[in-house]
């Protein structure tokens, strides 16, 4: 057999959209003063390929006095005010506040002076998405290098303004300043009634993590005040004067067919604008009420086929996996079978992963207006600007004249890629001629969205008498490749990932298959090592050559005081971690499973998280621990269940999510490492948590769980 | 003759069916959008408001049945351009992520310290734990509310 020699390919993966074309820029220079006032101006042009994947192609200005393939850009003004921008959009995860934070300490400005402008296709660079923690590691150095280069312009303009050379004077607190003479200058002066562009080309070095003054600080959210006020609005709380509200009468179950359409009476009702599009059958009012009624009042006829159930699925993906395997999709070193011949210990396992959803509380919507044949549309994605390329590719006008503007969201989890509430919003405003608002209902988000894919996982291991790892053998149906390559040395392995066709629609969510491919691996390790008597985190540390993840290991257990005695009836410990995204994690758990009444409760959590150098320790601990509470629902209970097309738990009445009684005491341990640039932080502290638990349940009740969700209705032990 | 509601301190004119939950007549009608849509069924807590005191469901509560008592929505709990002790201690936790529950948690924490002027945890626990937090903050959102309930008490508010 063939393997491929390298790692899994690196793009983003299946369950990742893929990268879409490069668009023009509309924003002309003399728009850019018009809308921000006078100043001075940077555009930095990409530094390397890499970025330029990721972020960067504006293919270039249409005003010929701007160069091509800027992807950054930042603007001064008179009073001293920084305004950066950027593609990315703010889901929570704080990345208004930590960006803001990077450009001030670049630019060495106050943090006060810094605001970012995000996601808006028309003010912003082109950028691929709010995606695979890659905020931080892409962003981060965009700004800064933007950031640099304004310095190093306003370094140069006060030399010109003084004559002497540059390489004499300074730059901080917002000011150039020069030891020879004691002169200084603010910014707000170096930029008073200047309308100066530059395009300057993006240079390292920019200031190490040890140097940081602004960044690597725990400044609170920007705009905090706003939220606990309700005074932010998020996009359905969007009200342009003449909104209506629109509602899209779905099918009732996937891949149904309309065969009967009357919408008589609804067109009927006063006020309503229906609207029927192929399978696309929609109304808008001038309240949610009267176009539900105007639905209700549409009489449809559907042809369903029937599809397979939650009971069915993991068979179905085994059954229809597909035959050839791509040999991106796949690796080999050394043989499999030798390892296992040598091997003192052998071990089997099957996992299972069931689909889950997002459930973002703010679920999915748009609000969409037409003014001259140009739309506008507000909507919560993750994508920006794919969300403005298919809109424009749907009705067939050119990408300048659609704008997509993302207000702060209320989550997205990786839920948020798609565009379907913006294309339902601008379907039904173009009809009806007037600004509509589309805003899924719970039932619509837990049915209409996409799933976390379910995935089937086989491992087969072998290690010596000692305790070393002399085989694996890994195969993932369906649920992703992240993380599928084990972090564990071992000489002889084969690792296969199996896409099946399925019709339900799956896709990104928060930590990819990493999730899945991490409680599969961390499982199987804890068993193996207690099936040969050693330490399962002895077991760990003896197979890690990687320090950093060795040292998430070593701190973690530290904290949590491994090996810990039981105390106490039904209580058990356990571990899991491990590395994805340039994040590393170790997550050690203890439950205590009430053997009456069969309830699994955790107890406590310690995590280790290390993804270099820290921009804001607050924020990155918010989302650290976050990520384990929200972890805690796929792991113990989280599951969509389906029967011929239709979801049968679309509530939270009966798809139960973490709430404040299931919270364990938590503790993150953040690993500050100034010699590393900073890694994304959003996902990876997310894997360590289901194989920590399952493990501490075997050690509690002595019974192996080998699927997620673990325990949905208890352990029986 | 429309239905009359008192929002804020503030009378407005209903013109939406009486039995219209109140969410969507304060989001919709009366422009007070700060008080959420989560789930439209009372199992997420995004929508609570205060009706005559007490944290109701306003997707679950109609308007007709609202009527009769003074409503406080999000909006209604700064004074003077000063935040209510609940708004400044979860500002000051940093209790929030995407924020999008804030409001349903803030009301709903205001409406457990009229009753309870200094609640446990446990008890903070129990009376949130109809309010979801999809983002994991609950640690600290249980740590802003002792620290609410301790300035109420040294301001006596």
């Amino acid at each position: 057999m063939s393997g491929s020699p390298g790692k899994f390919a690196v793009e983003p993966e299946r369950y990742e959209f893929s990268a879409g074309p490069m668009h023009h820029f509309e924003m002309l220079r003399r728009d850019f003063f018009k809308l921000l006032g006078a100043g001075i101006a940077v555009f930095t042009v990409a530094k390397d390929s890499r970025a330029m994947q990721e972020t960067a192609p504006a293919r270039g200005f249409h005003a010929e006095d701007l160069p091509k393939e800027i992807d950054a850009w930042l603007h001064i003004g008179e009073d001293g005010g920084v305004t950066a921008f950027t593609g990315k959009v703010e889901i929570g995860q704080n990345i208004r506040t930590s960006l803001a934070q990077t450009v001030a300490d670049e630019l060495r400005v106050p943090f006060e002076s810094v605001r970012m402008v995000t996601a808006d296709t028309a003010l912003t660079p082109f950028d691929f998405g709010t995606v695979g923690s890659r905020s931080t590691p892409t962003m981060t150095p965009q700004l800064r290098r933007v950031a640099a280069a304004a310095r190093d312009l306003l370094v140069g303009v006060a030399a010109k303004e003084w004559n002497v050379p540059r390489e004499g004077l300074k730059a901080a607190d917002a000011k150039v300043s020069d030891p020879a003479s004691g002169r200084s200058l603010r910014y707000a002066e170096l930029a008073r009634g200047k309308t100066l562009a530059q395009n300057l080309p993006a240079e390292d070095p920019v200031t190490p993590p040890a140097e940081w003054t602004v960044a690597g600080k725990s400044i609170p959210k920007v705009d905090g005040r706003a939220f606990v006020t309700g005074r932010h609005q998020y996009t359905p709380d969007l009200r342009p004067p003449g909104l209506l509200y629109g509602k899209v009468l779905r099918p009732p179950s996937f891949d149904a067919t309309l065969t009967s359409y009357d919408d008589t009476a609804a067109k009927a009702m006063p006020g309503v604008v229906v609207v029927h599009d192929g399978d696309f059958i929609g109304a808008a009012a001038p309240s949610e009420r009267e176009a539900q009624k105007a639905l209700d009042a549409i009489q449809t006829k559907w042809k369903e086929t029937p599809q397979i159930s939650n009971r069915e699925i993991f068979a179905y993906l085994k059954k229809n996996a597909a035959a050839n395997t791509e040999d991106r999709y796949r690796k080999q070193n050394g043989s499999v079978e030798e390892g296992l011949a040598h091997a003192a210990h052998r071990l089997d396992t099957t996992h299972t992963i069931a689909f889950i959803a997002h459930a973002p509380l703010e679920s999915r919507a748009a609000v969409a207006e037409w003014t001259d044949g140009k739309l506008t549309v507000w909507t919560g994605t993750q994508r920006p600007f794919a969300v403005r390329d298919e809109l424009a590719s749907v009705f067939h006008i050119p990408e300048s004249s659609v704008r997509v503007i993302v207000p702060d969201m209320g989550s997205a989890y990786g839920g948020k890629h798609t565009s379907d509430a913006a294309l339902e919003a601008a379907r039904l405003a173009r009809a009806a001629g007037r600004p509509v608002r589309m805003f899924w209902t719970r039932e619509e988000e837990f049915t209409w969205a996409y799933f976390r894919p379910a995935g089937v996982i086989e491992i087969k291991s072998g290690i010596t008498p000692e305790g070393t790892l002399t085989a694996w053998e890994y195969h993932n149906y369906n649920s992703g490749i992240s993380a599928i390559e084990t972090p564990y040395v071992v000489p002889n392995r084969r690792i296969e990932f199996h896409p099946v066709p399925f019709n339900m629609r799956q896709g990104s969510y928060r930590g990819l298959a990493a999730t899945a491919n991490v409680f599969a691996r961390e499982t199987h390790m804890d068993a193996v090592a207690r099936a040969a008597k050693i330490d399962p985190l002895e077991f760990r540390l003896k197979n890690i050559s990687d320090p950093r993840l060795r040292a998430v290991f070593e701190a973690a257990a530290k904290s949590f005081g491994w090996p810990r005695k039981k105390t106490q009836e039904g209580q058990g410990f356990g571990l899991g971690g491990g590395t994805e995204k340039g994040g590393y994690v170790a997550t050690f758990a203890e439950i205590a499973v009430d053997r009456v009444a069969g309830s699994v409760r955790v107890v406590r959590v310690v995590t280790a998280y290390e993804c270099g150098a820290i921009v804001n320790p607050d924020g990155l601990r918010n989302q650290v621990i976050g990520a384990i509470i929200q972890g805690m629902g796929g792991a113990l209970f989280e599951a969509i269940e389906f029967e011929n097309g239709r979801i049968t738990n679309p509530h939270f009445a009966s798809y139960r999510v973490p709430r404040f009684r299931d919270v364990p005491e938590i503790e993150a341990i953040l690993l500050d490492r100034k010699d590393l640039p900073p890694a994304g932080a959003g996902e990876t502290p997310m894997l360590g948590i289901a194989p920590a638990i399952g493990n501490a349940i075997f050690d509690a009740t002595g019974v192996r769980l080998n699927s997620l969700p673990l325990a949905p209705n208890g352990v029986n032990a | 003759m429309p239905i009359e509601l008192e929002v804020n301190g503030k009378r407005y004119p209903v013109h939406y069916d009486p039995d219209t939950p109140l969410l969507y007549v304060l989001r919709d009608e009366i422009g007070l959008t700060g008080t959420k849509y989560g789930c439209g069924e009372g199992q997420c807590g995004a929508c609570t408001v205060l009706i005559g005191g007490a944290p109701r469901r306003s997707c679950q509560t109609s308007v007709s049945a609202a009527a009769a008592k003074p409503i406080t929505t999000i909006e209604g709990l700064e004074k003077d351009g000063r935040l209510h002790p609940v708004q400044q201690a979860f500002l000051d936790a940093g209790a929030f992520q995407c924020a999008y529950c804030t409001p349903g948690m803030i009301m709903s924490s205001v409406g457990l310290l009229q009753g309870n002027a200094n609640p446990s945890s446990a008890e903070i626990v129990q009376f949130l734990q109809g309010n979801v937090c999809r983002c994991g903050t609950h640690p600290r959102i249980v740590d802003a509310i002792h620290q609410a309930a301790k300035a109420m008490q040294e301001h006596g508010r």
